[in-house]
């Protein structure tokens, strides 16, 4: 149904004249601008404006697509780069160049590409909507398992195998319905699933500290709060790097266009831990930066979910960064504003908290509706106005998530990274994985954590006492403690992302490197007790070399020579 | 097109009410004809078939109901052209050097599109500013927006004075065009930058654009507008590497609120208002440079934080979309250094592609980790100095508090002339780390410490 504009004001745009459902995509203007209704007033429609409104008039035709915002789901999404509303920011590159014009449309997967289809049922089979139907290699390491749309089912008509294009029919079923590689799924639906199982792994990610000490599981939540420059979108792209998942998305949600530039620029040459293969080729990025407009960074955070939800039906791993939610819901509060809708705090719409919540349970490790165990891990960055965690989307975040990885600005101030304040922050799901670390890490991890952890309590504690008398009015006992602590700090949790080794630990680097500090503590610890004056323990040179062991390429044998000197040291300091 | 509306129906600040018009666009420029037959300009926030909202840049003063409005039928654009350098305009684009208008080779819409990230090439030549503070701590980039954030009465101005004279990209020839944008700055204060630009002969590739304290509130909303698109014009069409300077960006945000107030928006916090952040970020993204492009805009825009506070909205906001900032401190201006930089809570987060080997040299990273660590230790333990006296420290701790003065005395502090090359940035800060216990520089790979300690390159 068609009708016309009725008022411009910025992103959103009043309509008369169509008779639309909540969340319709329309074409506004002459130009066709992408909108949807966000809701409807008598007569009237307002619409949120994915594009630039600038000289649009009032008058002007509006035209109702009566769909949903959707996006389109089947092989080619790896690899993609998109806008918050899965316009490939390549395909618009080449149609209208560097800088992004409006009223321009693309689909989202290609298609001019032929995929290579290899069905896995037969005439006459049986299906149900989520069950898999065929597979089409989409990259040299993945699968790409073509799915019977949720919903759906029937029986087998026809079922085709070759070479097809995304929108080409590779399956007829009884009730006439036509399959193809592809299917659309509305962006705000959830996809369902079997059933939601509780994660029991943990998403290795080869950062020490949140693998060491705060893991997160696969198909769990994850919130990364810090003011700016405190290393959220560092630890994200870490996350995105290094931790051992099948599918990463990445949105960069209202944030700096050069950090997607530089991913683009970097996953391309950088190799998958798991696979060896380039990173790129598990990565789907979604890029609506801080300029972008405002109403299709909106969308951005749901575009991500649903692609991710996509690949966890076929049984991947996932794992989703949003950087930043913050970012997201400042343009709910935009358009909330300009509705002129009731402001609750600090000026979010009353449905800040539903939103957030209702987002983050869309991660989870799950069984597909064909059966297979799939998850995503949400980690959400959040950027909360002049640091100050008591902001409304921080507190609704944590509210939500099960880990918590709290930035702190006088870590990063020091350039100790990844600035994460190990006595605020937490995570949840530390005892759910507890059997796991035991059998895959070593038998005493748990237990080397903890007393880690608890060194560092300590030294808090005694921070403060320093600060009154100074260190050396300390027990020696507690200056040793210090010392053990600031070993923990700067060898164990500080990790360089930018140092071609120390980027990435895995498990077995983590386990040695934390017991060899914790070896030293014991060792030292016993000396000072059989009377070996502490200023003696300080000088020992391997407690100095062990310092740097992390950065070395051949980092066994180098913690092995630092060990085998640590003895001798120790040996040589004597004692009664 | 040219039909004029006398159908004001109401005035609030700097808005204006009309009704009864033709169908007018989102946007659009508007020209006020007022009754003494001063024209005043403006653009429209709102339009609905019933009424038209109006915001005068001018400000609305003198205006009635007998004023005539009439919509130009375009949004506002810049006319440009390659003499747009050596040239100084009005905030809102007007010649004010008593030169000819810019003969336009074509008008260009002054909100910009949005640059296509996938167009983006990551930034990565180093630009020698010759302050070590920023070469070798915060190390510029082409294509960066990084601003200095710092507080009233602090010489801000002559750094980026420093900056505009000495840039340069080691090994290049090629000259940067300076466009700079006064926004509610004092005639003072633009006049010496003026002074300096002419002395230097930077004039000659500038564009200046001037919107003066004493000028309308409501102009600053678009003269940074007007900057950047004249910037990315010379960038991008003439492959030139441009230095945009914004000052202050504080009286932007300013006038930013008071738009706000005056069209009765909910505000947000401490009265900015809510998609400020969207609006200073439709500003700093327009630094950059484009795959397959020679040219580059560079920001280096000025923001006095009010009461000295990082926290506060201006620069807290800005800090999330810039590229990182250079803090400038009041404690050292105190004690009488200059640049008095503080690096602690200064960034650039380009510095990491900008420098290394092939670009600074390959151990410019570990360095200026370990000059953070040391100082930021280093000004901790002052603190507890002041309490317990420096008896009590350890002789470790004692080497660390000696480090910190040595890194303000040595490092920090430089003539307003001195134009260090990064050779003697990256020497200075060996001399000074070596006066450290070599087992402390924890963040130096050894074969750095090998090749570049000065107490290694002795015993050779
Ligand atoms: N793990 C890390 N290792 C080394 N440097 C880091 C690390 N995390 C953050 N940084 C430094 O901090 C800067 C800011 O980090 P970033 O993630 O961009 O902050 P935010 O997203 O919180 O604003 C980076 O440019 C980098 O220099
Ligand atoms: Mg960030």
């Amino acid at each position: 149904m068609n009708g016309e504009i009725y008022r411009v004001a910025g992103p959103v745009v009043t309509v008369a004249g169509i008779k639309p459902k909540m969340y319709d995509v329309v074409k506004v203007g002459h130009e066709g601008l992408m909108g949807e209704v966000i809701r409807i007033e008598g007569e009237k429609a307002i619409v949120q404006v994915y594009e630039d409104t600038s000289g649009i008039k009032p008058g002007e035709p509006v035209a109702n697509t009566g769909m949903p915002l959707s996006v389109e789901l089947g092989p080619g999404l790896l690899e993609s780069i998109y806008d918050g509303i899965q316009r490939p920011l390549e395909v618009l590159q080449q149609k209208m160049g560097d800088f992004i014009e409006r009223g321009v449309t693309a689909n989202g997967l290609t298609r001019e590409k032929k995929w290579e289809f290899t069905p896995t049922v037969s005439k006459g089979d049986s299906v149900k909507g989520g069950d898999i139907i065929g597979v089409v290699q989409e990259t040299p390491n993945l699968e790409h398992k073509i799915m019977v749309p949720p919903r759906k089912s029937g029986t087998v008509e026809d079922i085709k195998s070759g070479k097809f294009v995304v929108d080409e029919t590779v399956c007829v079923l009884s009730d006439g319905s036509e399959l193809s590689l592809m299917q659309k799924w509305p962006v705000r639906d959830p996809r369902p699933v079997g059933k939601k199982l509780s994660p029991t792994k943990p998403l290795v990610t080869g950062q020490r500290i949140l693998d060491g000490m705060f893991p997160v599981a696969k198909g769990g939540t994850a919130a990364i709060p810090g003011p700016f420059g405190s290393g959220k979108t560092v630890t994200q792209q870490q996350l995105a790097k290094w931790s051992d998942t099948d599918i990463v998305v990445y949105i960069g949600c209202g944030e700096r266009g050069n950090e997607m530039a530089d991913v683009l620029n970097e996953f391309p040459e950088l190799e998958d831990p798991k696979t060896g293969r380039p990173l790129m080729e598990r990565t789907v990025l979604i890029a609506n930066t801080s300029n972008m407009p405002v109403a299709a960074r909106e969308a951005s955070v749901y575009t991500g979910i649903t692609i991710a939800e996509y690949y966890r039906d076929m049984g991947y791993d996932v794992s989703l960064m949003a950087d930043s939610t913050s970012r997201w819901a400042e343009a709910m509060r935009e358009i909330s504003s300009r509705l002129e809708e009731m402001p609750g705090e600090e000026g979010y719409p009353a449905y800040l908290s539903a939103r957030l919540s209702e987002f983050y349970e869309r991660a989870g490790a799950v069984h597909s509706l064909a059966g297979l165990d799939g998850s995503i891990t949400v980690i959400g960055a959040v950027s909360p106005p002049g640091g100050d965690f008591s902001e409304p989307v921080t507190q609704n975040t944590l509210r939500i998530v099960k880990v918590f990885w709290a930035l702190d600005a006088k870590l990063s101030q020091k350039r100790h990274f990844p600035a994460i304040d190990w006595l605020s922050s937490y995570s949840l799901y530390k005892d759910r994985l507890a059997g796991w670390f035991t059998e895959n890490v070593g038998s005493d991890w748990n237990e080397l954590r903890d007393n880690a952890m608890d060194i560092l309590q300590e030294e808090a504690e005694l921070q403060e006492i320093v600060q009154l008398v100074g260190s050396d009015a300390l027990p020696e006992d507690q200056q040793l403690t210090l010392e053990i602590a600031r070993m923990l700090r700067e060898y164990f949790l500080q990790q360089n992302a930018f140092h071609p080794v120390d980027t990435f630990c895995p498990f077995d680097r983590q386990y040695k490197l934390l017991k060899s500090v914790s070896r030293f503590g014991e060792k030292a610890i016993d000396k000072m007790e059989h009377g070996v004056p502490i200023n003696k323990i300080m000088e020992m040179e391997s407690k100095d070399e062990l310092a740097k062991v992390k950065y070395e390429e051949d980092f066994d044998a180098a913690l092995e020579t630092i060990m085998a000197k640590m003895d001798e040291e120790f040996t040589k300091l004597g004692g009664n | 097109m040219t039909k004029e509306y006398k159908t004001i129906v109401d005035i609030a600040g700097p808005l204006i009410f009309l009704e009864k018009t033709e169908p007018v666009g989102y946007g659009e420029l508007v020209q006020i004809n007022l009754p003494d037959g001063t024209t005043k300009r403006g653009q429209v926030l709102d339009t609905s078939a019933d009424m038209v909202v109006v915001q005068v840049f001018e400000g609305t003063q003198g205006l009635n109901d007998e004023s005539g409005v009439v919509f130009s039928g375009e949004t506002i654009k810049l006319p440009v052209a390659k003499d747009l350098l050596g040239r100084i305009l009005s905030g809102s684009g007007e010649p004010l050097d008593g030169g000819p208008r810019i003969i336009p080779e074509k008008r260009v819409d002054v909100n910009g599109a949005s640059m296509n990230p996938y167009s983006r090439r990551p930034p990565e030549e180093f630009i020698q500013t010759g302050i070590s503070t920023i070469d070798g701590t915060n190390t510029l980039v082409r294509g960066q927006k990084l601003p200095i954030f710092s507080g009233s009465g602090l010489p801000h101005n002559e750094i980026a004075l420093q900056i505009a004279r000495q840039a340069k990209v080691p090994g290049s020839e090629e000259e940067f065009a300076v466009v700079f944008a006064a926004m509610g700055i004092t005639n003072e204060e633009a006049q010496s930058f003026m002074e300096d630009f002419e002395k230097t002969g930077a004039l000659e590739r500038a564009t200046v654009f001037l919107n003066l304290a004493d000028d309308p509130a409501v102009e600053r909303i678009i003269t940074p507008r007007m900057a950047l698109t004249a910037a990315e014009y010379l960038a991008y069409e003439h492959d030139m590497h441009v230095l945009v300077i914004l000052t202050d960006i504080t009286n932007y945000c300013e006038a930013l609120r008071q738009m706000g107030a005056a069209r009765e928006e909910v505000p947000g916090r401490r009265g900015y208002p809510g998609y400020m952040y969207t609006d200073l970020a439709s500003l700093y993204e327009r630094a950059g440079v484009i795959k397959g492009n020679k040219g580059s805009v560079t920001q280096f825009s000025i923001l006095t934080m009010p009461g000295d506070d990082i926290t506060h909205p201006i620069p807290d906001l800005s800090g999330y979309i810039t590229e990182g900032q250079i803090v400038v401190s009041r404690e050292l201006h105190r004690k009488g250094i200059y640049p008095p930089i503080n690096v602690l809570p200064s960034l650039s987060r380009l510095m990491n592609s900008g420098i290394g080997e092939g670009k600074t040299r390959e151990d410019h990273k570990a360095v200026s980790d370990q000059l953070y660590a040391g100082y930021a230790e280093g000004r901790d333990l002052r603190g507890l100095v002041a309490i317990v006296g420096k008896e009590s420290l350890s002789v470790r701790d004692q080497r660390i508090l000696e480090f910190a003065d040595l890194f303000e005395d040595r490092f920090v502090r430089q003539a307003k002339d001195e134009d260090r090359n990064i050779e003697d940035t990256l020497g200075i800060a060996w001399e000074i780390l070596s006066e450290l216990p070599e087992a402390q520089l924890t963040r130096i790979d050894n074969k750095f410490i090998d090749k570049y300690h000065p107490a290694h390159q002795n015993a050779e």
